[in-house]
Parts: structure tokens; C-alpha cells; sequence
């Protein structure tokens, strides 16, 4: 591949792209994000390869494996084009039906999504209600580009922001039209990036270094690593951009261990980039270099904050430092450094192409643009979510989301990950933006909405992050170090029955403490999630204290499982599954627990079919004696 | 530490000597070649990086995709990211623990299994998930976890 060496010879190209592709050709696309491949999409994959093959189709239909389509809950997910039509659960076994189908042009009835309440199926994926209820600017292209393919990209106007950035504007002007897109920073933190560009713009020294956070350490978040993974092409450009507005030559593009499908794409589409002369030296004979290097983490949460994190780039430990300093003045190797969240950079080349105004047009007040949000827990339809700013959790929740599963009832939606806290009911018309959440006590993050409904117990919330960010604590502060491991073991406490009156009351004091004092935000937004849950569910945690009961059934030293002899049928599933055989009974007769063996694991509660409902779970209360030996014979009718 | 394993530590060394802030991605490489960082090849970086080996051994054992100690022939992986753990992730680490009688971080000691928990996989709508060598088991329950473990040999 020759190099481009202007944008009239990148448009040329484009065209000669466009030129070989039929856009009636049939094409089965099969996405393989981390969620579909988890699902087994490689074998999908490789069904369809060999059945196209069978049938004796070969070049008549395309195949294409394409990034992550985000309605993962419904994986494997394949589309055919040119129709659109969207099959979910897709297993290999389907493979024949489907190529039959596109052959005589006709629809596989039973793969297409189904409305789980209303049985209404749906032929066309954009039209699927999780899909419908979406806008999908950064995320959109993922379904139609094969990652490891320069040439998708390009198709869709790849590139094309970059060509414009390089010869028709000055860095002057690319950062006057960021700074007035009003874009804020994706990571969480919701900084101005124009600010930000500015800044490192401004400082003096030499080199500059851009940077692309793809640490994404949020647990249950994974919005960047699907763009990273699905679209890497849309973050290198913007990276490009960014480093031409600062006066960069160098980017650095760090990426966590637990992502290797990342680093994979993300090599491959450097290396395409360079070889198009759209990376590399003098970039569209522009005269501009822009070299980039990927850094893989190695798993350390919090070297995802940014002073960590560029110490990790420099092989070191990666550990904050205060920042008095800003690292747009001395980053890494003390050099002007520009940080910026995957989905940030990724926001550029939409700004640069449309301009400010119509980024301008989308989300709400001093929150412009759209987000990608991670929708998992308790929830219909998990996947990857892209809204407008400001659109309410409700919205989210239930129309995009689907509800809440197995008619349970909603608690709370936990945002911003270790560093956020949760949201009770009375706030879901909430507008989910940088400023709204952060008075709820929580905040935006980077993405993440985790939902609770009434089985999930608060207090064990909070415990479960204060152990994550108690691990993760590098310890160079003693207020994070000391404090959040002091407020684990009271919450441990008081999930295990140890907890006492005053606990409340001390777990805040010690939670303003870490929050005043703590060197980094890890440690200054630790008590986020005990101060929330504190604010909304207070009667939670004195159920635990006072009563030794655990309201949502989680907690294991408060709870015990319990057969209602009235109920038992002895039938015999709870016992067969019973993983430590803790359960006495036979055909017959009725089934018993035995509670020292009992390591409440909760299967036989799962397990008891919904006709019977005989197992119980109790809390607060003694469980009842179990029937006598003469009680537990079940009489039955004679037929 | 068999000689052989000494060149593959020297080959890695090798791609990255003469390059600035090397240390972590180095230490990587040897970590997937071997599965695990001797402290032969700690000082071995030592010497030839020309870096006092308390550095190097600050850095192996802050981080956690290196592993000082040698890792059993599989790992299992417990997902405990949030959305694992409402799903009730944690009951399903208590029973690996319990089938494998050790706690996480542990390796068996006849070297088969390696228990490891994650905070986050990202395929969130499996949860709760357990990666075994790279291959996923989603929707699982406490009463599968045995016989997934016995699926591995």
C-alpha cells in the first residue's frame, strides 16, 4: 500500500473502496465483541464460513465479523444486510436455516428478538426497542466495521476528520471548536477538554505526549473496551487530531491487562494507519508526524488515575502523586502530557466533521453530546447503552433497558463504580449527567449502571466495594490505606452479625476523613459508596445492627434456608442438588436441612419448583424446629 | 531455573534493551511466556537493565498479572465484578473455594488449579462468570461449579 500523501488521494481511495462493494450483495455479519465471543461466536462464525461453502455460495454472499453491537444480553448476535434483519441467541446449529434464508431472501422467524411482555417480534435491528430507544453517534458504526479492517473505516468516511483538521484548520481554531463543543471528559471526571488541550498547548517544554485512558477499571463497566476492541480506528483518529492541536508527535495508548482483544485490534489498526500514511510521518503530506505506541497495563486499578497511570508509562509503579503540578505541565517523564478517556477521543473527529454546534445541539445544558453507558445487573436487557446527556435513568432503565427481570422490584442503580454510590427509586427521572448525579452523592464516572433490585442487599454493596477499593488501595496514603480497611471491617461486621450501635456513626466519621484527606481520588471518593448507601437505605444497615436481619436474604451469617414441612413434596430436586449434601429426606418424605452442614449457597431456594415453593429463607428470627421423624411422612391420595 | 527458560527471559530482554520505560511490558512478556516470573529472570532483568533488583521486585509484586509464584496448569478465574456480584458472584467463589479446598490467589498443590478472582470480565449479561484457561461458563450456579472443575484434567 502506497501512502497517502494528500486528502484528495485519501477521498480517491475511498471512492475505489466504495466502488467494489455492492451494496445489495448480501452480507451475514456476526459480531464479536467480548460478550458474543463469550458466547461462542467464533463457532457461529466459522458455521456460516462452512455452510456458505456448502451450499456452494461462495462469493455470492460476504461474511463479515464486526465489533461489539452491544445488545449483549442477546448474544450471538448477527445481522443480515442489506435488509438489516437481526437474529439474536444465535447458535451454530442455526447456521443452514440462516443461509438458506438469505438465499431465497426470506426471514428465520424463530431467531428474530421477541418482546419478552409482549411476544411482538421484531424483523429490523434498528428497530428493536433497545436499539430504538437509543442515539448511537460514537457507537453506531461498530455493528457495520469489521475491527481489523482499515478499509471499513474508510468506507464509512474514516479519516476523513483528520484530512480536514490537517489542511483546512490551525491548531488555533481545532481548539476553538472544541473548547466551544463544550465536550466534557468521558472518564468521569467531566473536565472541559478543550481546557485541558489548552493547557498542555500553553506549557512550555518539549516533547508533548498525548495519551488514551483505556484502563477502565470500573467493575461492571465496559464501554471502552468495546469502542477500543470494535472501532479503534475512530480513537486513533481523534488521537491524531488532538496531538496536532497540542504540538504532539508521540501518543501513548494504555490499555489494561484483562483487554488483550483490545490490544490486539488496536496493533492491528496502528500498523494499517501507519502504511496509509495516515499515522507515521509526515501524515497526508501535511508535514505533521504522529507516531503512536500502545502500553498494556498490568492490573492495577488505580493506575487508571492519570498521574498513575503516566507513571506506569514511564515502568515504574503506578502510583499518584499530588498534583499540584498539573500533568498538562509535567506528565510523563515531567514532560507536558494530555490525558483523555477512550470515548473522549473518540467524541473528535464527530466535533471536527459536524462542528460545535451540532455537537452543541445534543444532550442537555453544559452536558452536550452523548454517553455510552455499561447497563448490567439486574436488568432485561444488559449491553452497552448510548444516550444524550441528561436523558433520565428511567429512560435508561426501563425503555432501553427493559425492566427489571422476574417481576421483581427495583432498589437502587449503583454509577461511577467504586468511586459512586446508589441511587434509590424516588430519583430515577433523574437526568443522568456530570452535575445531577454528583448532588445525589453519586456520580457519572465513566459509565457504569449497575442495577439492584429488592434481592440485593445495600450494606453488603457497600462492603463488596470498600473490599475491591481495599485491594486495589496502591497504600502511599495512610487515610486511604488505614481508613478504607478500618470501614471494611465494620461493614464485615455488620454483615456477619458483629455490628453495634455507634458503628453508623463511626463508618461517617471515618468516611469524612478519607474523603478530606486522601492523596488521590481513588481515596478521595472511596467513601462514596458506604455514604450513599448510608443516605438512602439507613434502615438497612439497622435492620443488620438491631435485629441481625438482613432485609434482601444476601448476607450469610444472618440468614438461614428452611423447608415449610406444610409445603414439601418430596420431590427430591433441593436434595440431588444440594452441593454438600446438607439435606435429609427420601421419597415421601418430607426434606430437612441440616443447618451445621447448610454453607447457605442458596441452590435449594433456586432450585424448589415455583408449584411447591416449600424453601424458605429466614432472618432476623430462629428457624423453626424441624418436623419430628413420624411428622415427616407424606401421605398422598390414592389415584 | 532450567537453562532453556533463562534464553526465552533473555530473548524478551533482548526486543526491549536500549528502549526508555520498559520495565512493565518486559516483565509481561516473561509472565505469559512462563506463567510466572522466577526470581531467576528478576535478576536476570537486574544485571542486564543495569536496575537495582528492588526495583524490579517493586514492580512484579505490585501488579497483579504477575505472579512471583509458579501458577497451576489452569486457572480459574471467578468473575466479582459488580454485576457478577449482584448476581450473586460471591457464593459461586465460596464454592470453588470449597470444591478446591483453598482460598483465592492459592494454587493446588499438585499444581492443577489456580484459583483467581477478577473484578470485571465485561461480558456482564453471562454473570455470574468463571473463565477456566480462556473458556467461559456463564449463568453459573454454586451447584455446577464442581462439575465445571471436573470438565479440566
Amino acid at each position: 500500500m502506497p501512502k497517502l500523501n494528500s486528502p484528495a488521494e485519501l477521498e480517491k481511495l475511498r471512492h475505489k473502496i466504495l466502488a467494489k462493494r455492492d451494496p445489495k450483495k448480501p452480507c451475514i455479519t456476526v459480531c464479536s465483541g467480548t460478550g458474543c465471543h463469550a458466547y461462542g461466536s467464533e463457532k457461529v462464525n466459522a458455521a456460516f464460513a462452512e455452510e456458505i461453502k456448502k451450499q456452494g455460495l461462495e462469493g455470492k454472499i460476504d461474511i463479515r465479523r464486526t465489533g461489539c453491537h452491544g445488545f449483549c444480553e442477546r448474544g450471538t448476535l448477527v445481522v443480515i444486510y442489506p435488509e438489516e434483519i437481526c437474529y439474536t441467541n444465535v447458535q451454530p446449529e442455526d447456521a443452514a436455516e440462516v443461509v438458506q434464508s438469505v438465499k431465497e431472501n426470506k426471514v428465520v422467524d424463530r431467531l428474530l428478538y421477541t418482546d419478552p411482555v409482549t411476544g411482538e417480534k421484531t424483523t429490523y435491528e434498528l428497530e428493536i426497542p433497545f436499539y430504538a430507544n437509543q442515539q448511537r453517534t460514537i457507537f453506531g458504526p461498530n455493528r457495520r466495521i469489521d475491527p481489523q479492517s482499515i478499509e471499513d473505516y474508510l468506507a464509512l468516511g474514516g479519516y476523513s476528520a483528520l484530512a480536514k483538521a490537517l489542511t483546512q484548520m490551525t491548531p488555533e481554531t481545532l481548539l476553538e471548536e472544541v473548547k466551544r463543543s463544550g465536550l466534557r471528559g468521558r472518564g468521569g471526571g467531566g473536565f472541559p477538554t478543550g481546557r485541558k488541550w489548552e493547557a498542555t498547548h500553553d506549557a512550555p517544554g518539549e516533547p508533548k505526549y498525548v495519551i488514551v485512558n483505556c484502563d477502565e477499571g470500573d467493575p461492571g463497566a465496559y464501554m471502552n473496551r468495546s469502542l477500543m476492541e470494535g472501532n479503534p480506528h475512530s480513537v486513533l483518529e481523534g488521537l491524531a487530531i488532538g496531538a496536532y492541536t497540542i504540538g504532539s508527535h508521540k501518543g501513548f495508548i494504555y490499555v489494561r491487562a484483562e483487554y488483550p482483544l483490545a490490544v490486539e485490534n488496536v496493533g492491528i489498526a496502528i500498523r494499517q494507519a501507519e502504511e496509509h500514511g495516515l499515522l507515521g510521518e509526515n501524515i497526508l503530506g501535511s508535514g505533521f508526524n504522529f507516531k503512536v505506541k500502545v502500553h498494556r497495563g498490568a492490573g492495577a486499578f488505580v493506575s487508571g488515575e492519570s498521574s498513575a497511570l503516566m507513571t506506569a508509562i514511564e515502568g515504574k509503579v503506578g502510583e499518584p502523586r499530588s498534583k499540584y503540578i498539573h500533568t498538562s505541565e509535567k506528565g510523563i517523564w515531567d514532560s507536558p502530557s494530555c490525558l483523555n478517556n477512550v470515548e473522549t477521543w473518540a467524541n473528535v473527529p464527530l466535533i471536527v466533521n459536524n462542528g460545535a454546534d451540532w455537537f452543541n445541539s445534543i444532550g442537555s445544558e453544559r452536558n452536550v453530546g452523548t454517553k455510552i453507558f455499561s447497563l448490567v445487573g439486574k436488568v432485561n436487557n444488559t449491553g452497552l447503552v448510548e444516550v444524550p446527556l441528561g436523558t433520565s435513568l428511567r429512560h435508561i432503565i426501563y425503555k432501553v433497558g427493559g425492566g427489571i427481570p422476574g417481576g421483581k422490584k427495583f432498589k437502587a442503580v449503583q454509577t461511577g463504580g467504586p468511586s459512586g454510590g446508589c441511587i434509590p427509586e424516588q430519583f430515577l427521572d433523574s437526568p443522568v449527567d456530570f452535575d445531577k448525579l454528583s448532588k445525589l452523592g453519586s456520580m457519572m464516572g465513566s459509565g457504569g449502571l449497575i442495577v439492584m433490585d429488592e434481592d440485593t442487599c445495600m450494606v453488603d454493596t457497600a462492603r463488596y466495594f470498600l473490599d475491591f477499593l481495599a485491594d486495589e488501595s496502591c497504600g502511599k496514603c495512610t487515610p486511604c490505606r488505614e481508613g478504607i480497611r478500618q470501614m471494611l471491617g465494620i461493614l464485615t461486621d455488620i454483615c456477619e452479625g458483629r455490628g453495634k450501635e455507634g458503628d453508623i456513626e463511626l463508618l461517617e466519621e471515618l468516611a469524612e476523613v478519607v474523603r478530606d484527606t486522601a492523596l488521590c481520588a481513588l481515596g478521595g471518593t472511596a467513601p462514596n459508596p458506604v455514604l450513599t448507601t448510608l443516605r438512602y437505605f439507613r434502615d438497612e444497615y439497622k435492620a443488620h445492627i438491631e435485629q441481625k436481619r438482613c432485609p434482601a436474604f444476601v448476607c450469610k451469617e444472618l440468614i438461614s434456608y428452611y423447608i415449610d414441612p406444610a409445603k414439601c413434596q418430596a420431590c427430591l430436586i433441593c436434595l440431588r442438588n444440594c452441593p454438600v449434601g446438607a439435606i435429609d429426606g427420601e421419597k415421601g418424605k418430607i426434606h430437612v436441612i441440616d443447618q451445621s452442614k447448610c454453607t447457605k449457597c442458596g441452590t435449594c431456594f433456586e432450585m424448589c419448583p415455583n408449584r411447591f415453593n416449600a424453601v424458605t429463607r429466614i432472618s432476623g428470627e430462629p428457624v423453626p424446629l424441624p418436623p419430628l421423624e413420624e411428622e415427616r411422612v407424606i401421605v398422598r391420595a390414592e389415584k | 531455573m532450567a537453562v532453556v527458560e533463562l534464553d526465552k527471559v533473555d530473548r524478551i530482554i533482548d526486543r526491549y534493551v536500549g528502549e526508555e520505560g520498559v520495565l512493565i511490558q518486559l516483565l509481561l512478556d516473561i509472565q505469559s511466556e512462563l506463567n510466572w516470573i522466577p526470581k531467576e529472570a528478576l535478576e536476570r532483568i537486574s544485571e542486564r537493565l543495569k536496575t537495582p533488583i528492588s526495583q524490579i521486585y517493586r514492580v512484579a509484586s505490585f501488579y497483579k498479572a504477575m505472579s512471583l509464584t509458579p501458577r497451576g496448569k489452569h486457572v480459574v478465574s471467578v468473575c466479582l465484578g459488580t454485576a457478577c456480584h449482584v448476581r450473586g458472584g460471591q457464593r459461586i467463589m465460596d464454592r470453588a473455594k470449597e470444591v478446591l479446598s483453598m482460598t483465592e490467589g492459592e494454587t493446588t498443590p499438585d499444581m492443577k488449579f489456580t484459583l483467581e478472582r477478577v473484578n470485571c470480565l465485561g461480558c456482564c449479561a453471562l454473570g455470574p462468570v468463571v473463565v477456566v484457561d480462556g473458556e467461559y461458563h456463564g449463568k453459573v450456579m454454586p451447584a455446577k461449579v464442581e462439575e465445571i472443575l471436573k470438565g479440566y484434567d
